[in-house]
């Protein structure tokens, strides 16, 4: 019997084997495996490993936005005490980080410099005093030459990207003609800032070379793909490189590919003969990892006079360095959330030189609902019809545009559930009409949607012969759950308690997973675990000579035919099983999504401006739950982050070298404490057989799709304003505030 | 140079620029206490400086000779830990688990604050004692930022650790 298991998702998965489990573990609301040892500060993350005769390094950026090196100086530098090296590499230095999911190097050649701070050295010290001083002794001579600063002036260059997560540019019927014939239009631009994901731990590497070639401890979100990176940019077979990344201290994108402390740290430990440790300071998380782009989204909507769209129309711009070809795909969710028969989704690049744009949490529907979900608001306002209701009349048929079916899609209940929940009936329709004090009070709604994606994952599963289950995959937990959500997966498939199962995550010795991206994480690598185990089961029942159908498993007992047996008994030696989940037709025939429904009650003061999230409730379908306490985490995450773009965050671009002036959290507000009200979060049951074998959506990117459209909608319910420049400064409401 | 941490005396040979942070991660192996930024913006370093919460990545490891230190490793083990940390664990007060040990650092400290009546900017009077509402504890807590947004979860887990009653929102199922 072979001990691999493969599943291409080319059929509905109509039943699965988590239904039959009666351990008792999958969808409960379980604490994390691995929360014990994060309040204890004793999960290891990447720059927390102890090596004899560690070095330090840090790294040293271009004082120019553009231009080319002439000279690194290392004279000064080299006279502190205790400082190893200056070390640069301009062939092999990385010039721009990588991208998620990407097997080979990311755009090298550190002799150029395309944006401010790239990073061209790293000075290598005995301690990281030493080296931090070296790093600012370092003298970077080079050629300036000018570069483009100005997004504003240059939309009329933007070029069309080649086929990123969606087609950059689709259109069906005649949206211009639709757009003169409709009863009722919008037509507006919006305009959302640049983000960071500003992650908590800033991007590490330790580096350690020995025979057998690199070791590299960084915080990834994908380890199998980011190992070829790496290995690529090194010149290294992938053999040769291994990366660990067991706890990853929150990623949101940043750390889907790898950064130049990466390439430096190996360079400089292979240089040296010694392990190199790198962190990046808050600042250079800032100015030379990777970042959200702006955008410019123009919205085009066009309805009868009963509030049905005929015409949808949503193109939009966002900035990228040249050669690179990520383009934010803001309009991914306008392609099959609402009706409309003539449609138009466009995406163009700006190029510029801005520090590299690409994936932060929920790439496209983040920034593309900001807008999207605004119009409708100003569409519902215009047909005197409510913004729930409009939604609710909007929901296609099938795709509008790929003419199939959608898988589960509890649309209308996420709206329903959401406006009895939070009392939708009692708002004020009139803007500027509720008030306590010097408090305007405002309610909005904005729907969500992420789009649901399967990716190929692997993982082991082995019992050993004192019956504990092993798992093994190089999947990551960067906050998300996953240590949780696979022992539970992996522990009803076999039958298996909580302490008997033990989750080996982030090493790329372990097979290749998905890794911590597009929220496919939990049900591509929990599928990979899920036929393992299934595999791992049918063993069991060949060994108990039975049918796998009839076979139970609780509580570490193998129960069918009326016989039970602990399962040490057939276990031997022990069993290993391998899995693998590949996406397949079901990903062709049918338009995935999680939904969801924003419902917020915000305060402005008439006085100041400041606005105030005083209350908020949520409710999401994204298939089977599978851990109800981490999915509602995620979801509070999700909120929150929308919560940060609609009314503080934002990149701020010196426009005379793109130079990112707030380039700390001191300056980049990302929410805290007092900004946030307890959430009212809820997680309808659903199934989604479409989507796998576990039949679960992502939900790590949900919560913020839609968020800070809701705000933005509560704020103009509030006080007659519309902003359509996020995020909502009271400087941009100020002027418009009825009287005090 | 000696520093008395968690009860124990420690021996380091550091430089004068060493933070308190850098010395308690680089020399002493107690990596508990994060760096996010190193600037006193983010709070993920917070430590108890005879028992006051402080960033310590803002003060000088040589200022600390005579102080007594208490790190998140001295406020519980994982296989002992203080209602604090079984609270946020219970009420899933985190995700990735980095800022953590600076959010429980610092509720220690603000705990102890709210004792002994220290108002805040939110409080009703200077003098007192603090009633420790929602509002009253994200006040205390806003300098330990969470980029995860764990900030609800927090509230509910320290609420817990005080003694007050459950948030009315939340829900919270059965241990493994």
């Amino acid at each position: 019997m072979s001990n691999s298991a493969t599943l291409k998702m080319d059929a509905a998965a109509e039943h699965s084997l988590l239904d039959d489990g009666v351990q008792g573990l999958i969808g409960q609301p379980l604490d994390r495996v691995d929360g014990p040892k994060k309040v204890a500060g004793k999960a290891p993350y990447s720059a927390e490993y102890a090596f004899d005769n560690l070095a330090y390094g840090v790294l040293v950026g271009a004082p120019f936005a553009r231009g080319r090196i002439t000279a690194i100086d290392d004279t000064a530098a080299m006279s502190l005490p205790g400082v190893l090296a200056i070390v640069s590499d301009p062939d092999k230095f990385l010039r721009n980080s990588g991208q998620g999911g990407q097997n080979e190097a990311p755009v090298q050649n550190a002799h150029e410099v395309f944006y401010m701070h790239q990073p061209v050295a790293l000075a290598v010290a005995e301690t990281f005093e030493q080296a931090r001083a070296a790093a600012a002794a370092v003298v970077v001579r080079g050629e300036p030459i000018d570069g483009e600063y100005d997004f504003e002036a240059r939309l009329d260059t933007a070029d069309t990207p080649d086929d990123g997560v969606i087609p950059p540019a689709t259109s069906q019927g005649d949206i211009d003609q639709a757009m003169v014939d409709a009863a009722v239009t919008v037509d507006g631009i919006w305009t959302t800032p640049g983000q960071n994901s500003a992650a908590m731990e800033p991007h590490v590497s330790t580096a350690i070379w020995d025979d057998d070639g690199l070791t590299l401890y960084g915080a990834y979100q994908m380890v199998a793909s980011d190992r070829m990176q790496l290995a690529d940019a090194l010149g290294l077979d992938p053999e040769q490189v291994r990366i660990v990344s067991a706890y990853v201290g929150g990623g949101f994108g940043s750390k889907l590919g790898i950064s130049s402390e990466a390439v430096a740290s190996a360079i400089a430990a292979k240089q040296l003969g010694r392990p190199v440790k790198t962190v990046m300071t808050r600042q250079q998380v800032f100015d030379a990892t990777i970042r959200r782009s702006n955008t410019r989204q123009r919205i085009r909507l066009g309805a009868d006079e009963n509030g049905v769209l005929h015409a949808i129309g949503h193109e939009s711009l966002s900035s990228n360095l040249p050669d690179e070809d990520f383009f934010e795909p803001a309009g991914i969710a306008t392609h099959f959330l609402y009706r409309g028969e003539h449609r138009r989704i466009t995406h163009g690049i700006v190029r510029m030189n801005r520090m590299l744009s690409g994936s932060m949490r929920a790439p496209g529907e983040a920034v593309g609902l900001l807008a999207l979900e605004c119009a409708m608001d100003e569409l519902a306002e215009k047909l005197g019809l409510d913004p729930v209701e409009l939604r609710k009349r909007n929901i296609p048929d099938i795709d509008p545009e790929k003419q199939i079916p959608y898988s589960a899609r509890k649309q209308v209940e996420c709206l329903e559930e959401g406006a009895k929940r939070f009392g939708w009936d009692r708002r004020n329709r009139t803007p500027g009409a509720m008030r306590e004090g010097e408090w305007l009070i405002g309610h909005g709604v904005a729907a969500a949607a992420r789009t649901n994606q399967l990716m190929q994952s692997e993982a082991v599963a082995r019992l050993t012969p004192e019956g504990r289950l092993v798992v093994e995959t190089d999947m990551t937990d960067i906050g998300t759950g996953t240590y949780t959500v696979l022992m539970q997966i992996a522990g009803e498939m076999l039958g298996l308690p909580a302490d008997r199962v033990d989750v080996h995550l982030g090493d790329s010795r372990f097979p290749p997973a998905a890794g911590s991206g597009g929220s496919w994480g939990a049900g591509s690598s929990g599928s990979s675990v899920y036929l393992a185990c299934r595999k791992l089961r049918e063993q069991l029942a060949e060994k108990l000579d039975c049918d796998p159908a009839k076979l139970t498993l609780k509580d570490g007992e193998a129960i069918a035919d009326n016989r039970r047996v602990a399962i040490t008994d057939l276990i031997g030696d022990g069993l290993e099983a391998h899995g693998r989940i590949e996406p397949g037709k079901t990903s062709e025939s049918h338009t995935q999504s999680g939904y969801g429904a924003h419902f917020c009650e915000v305060r402005v003061n008439a006085v100041t401006g400041e606005v105030r999230v005083a209350r908020w409730t949520a409710v999401y379908a994204a298939g089977r739950i599978l851990n109800e306490k981490t999915a509602r985490s995620q979801c509070y995450g999700g909120i929150i982050f929308g919560i940060g773009a609609a009314l503080t965050e934002a990149l701020v671009h010196d426009p005379r070298d793109g130079r990112i002036v707030n380039h700390d959290l001191a300056e980049y507000h990302v929410p805290v404490h007092a900004d946030i009200p307890q959430l009212d979060v809820v997680l309808l049951p659903e199934r989604d057989p479409y989507a796998n074998p576990l039949q679960a959506k992502g939900i790590g990117e949900l919560g913020i799709a839609g968020a800070g459209a809701a705000v933005a909608n509560a704020v103009y319910n509030a006080t007659g304003v519309r902003v359509r420049d996020y995020p909502l400064t009271l400087d941009k409401l100020l002027s418009g505030l009825p009287p005090v | 140079m000696q520093f008395t941490i968690n009860g124990t005396v420690h021996e380091a040979d550091i430089d004068v620029r060493t933070s308190l942070l850098d010395l308690l991660r680089e020399h002493l192996g107690l990596t508990g206490s994060k760096k996010g930024c190193d600037h006193g913006q983010c709070g993920a370093c917070t430590v108890l400086v005879n028992g006051r919460r402080i960033n310590s990545c803002l003060t000088l490891a040589v200022m600390h000779q005579d102080d007594e230190i208490t790190t998140i490793e001295g406020i519980g083990t994982p296989d002992e830990l203080a209602p604090l940390q079984a609270a946020f664990v219970k009420h899933d007060g985190f995700q990735c688990g980095y800022c953590t040990p600076g959010q429980i650092c610092s509720a220690t400290g603000m705990l102890d604050e709210v004792k002994k009546g220290w108002p805040s900017h939110v409080s009703e009077a200077l003098d007192g004692q603090v009633d420790l509402t929602d509002t009253e504890i994200s006040e205390r807590m806003s300098g330990n930022l969470c980029r995860c947004s764990a900030y609800p979860n927090i509230v509910a887990a320290i609420r817990e650790a005080a003694g007050l009653a459950p948030v009315e929102h939340e829900v919270v199922g059965e241990d493994a």
